[in-house]
């Protein structure tokens, strides 16, 4: 019973948060309402046991995309008035393709609850016998999908130098420390050794 | 009882939700961003349920995947939004067409 009542919460709060992500008139507003949506989502996978997809929901989502875009949008100084005023002008035809949409996604689960199509016979992956969801996700991600995780790895990669080099510029009219020309600096370039005869000063 | 219909039926909305988003705030690349999250996410719910009511892991090893995807994304993203900011002085979808494509 406390299953069902626990659902029906989080699914509540994640359509309403979602809901507002989308209608709030402030975009500061709205990255706090995707927090909530996140963390309801995170609520809804833990009741079916996939706890490490939640955590690593919170942890990614909430701990770094969201706090992303609490920056930029705090950031950017932008007149987000003017930004909403095609809201209205777009409301009708945005309402008539998600009402499609949803009519659409409905028709398919009623067809899917009807009986559904028999694509294998079983599991492909199941769980190991005992093993907790963390053990089972990992023993899989190690072993048989080791390329697609490190391909993982290299998009994160890839996508921490592009958003490095897309956001930094070299600015004009200030000298920043070269850290490469001072370490390639050797002694013999920076020093002389001179022996200058008595009355004689050093020519620089 | 909870079924996997009701998995199903809250993802879709959450899915439609997205896709609303992009549609009623087209003049902002936020939202937008905002937005593809919120579908990503939908379709995050989709695979974690299957995924715990057939009884296979390989639904919850793909939704990291989808997780690691839309992190890359989210962050090439913002950034190209702020170097587009710092040129332009705004952020209205409306006005990039600089490249005519």
């Amino acid at each position: 019973m406390i299953q069902v009542f626990t659902f029906y919460l989080f699914a509540t709060l994640l359509i309403a948060s979602g809901a507002f992500t989308i209608f709030s008139r402030n975009p500061v507003h709205s990255v706090l309402w995707l927090i909530l949506a996140f963390f309801n989502a995170a609520g809804l996978m833990v009741l079916v046991g996939a706890e490490f997809i939640a955590m690593l929901l919170v942890i990614v989502y909430v701990g770094a995309v969201a706090v992303l875009f609490l920056f930029v949008v705090m950031m950017l100084d932008i007149d987000f008035a003017e930004l909403r005023a095609g809201f209205m002008k777009n409301v009708p035809l945005g309402i008539l393709l998600a009402i499609i949409f949803v009519c659409e996604l409905i028709f398919g689960i009623g067809a899917y609850r009807a009986g559904k199509i028999e694509l294998a016979d079983a599991p492909v992956n199941p769980a190991r016998e005992g093993a907790s969801n963390i053990e089972a996700v990992g023993e899989l991600l190690y072993t048989k999908y080791i390329f697609l995780f490190e391909t993982a790895g290299i998009i994160l990669l890839v996508a921490m130098v592009g958003a490095i080099v897309l956001t930094n510029r070299k600015r004009a009219g200030v000298r920043p420390q070269k850290v490469a020309d001072q370490v390639a600096r050797r002694p013999e370039d920076a020093t002389r050794n001179m022996q200058p005869e008595v009355g004689k000063g050093v020519e620089l | 009882m909870i079924g996997i219909e009701h998995y199903i039926v809250v993802s879709s909305i959450l899915f439609v939700m997205g896709v609303l988003g992009i549609f009623l705030n087209r003049k902002n690349v936020i939202i937008i961003l905002m937005a593809i999250e919120l579908i990503l996410l939908a379709v995050n719910i989709n695979l974690v349920a299957f995924s715990a009511f057939l009884g296979d892991m390989v639904g919850q090893v793909f939704a990291m995947f989808v997780l690691t995807v839309a992190a890359g994304e989210a962050a090439i993203g913002l950034a190209i939004l702020v170097i587009y900011f710092r040129g332009r002085g705004t952020i209205a979808v409306d006005d990039i067409n600089r490249m005519k494509g």
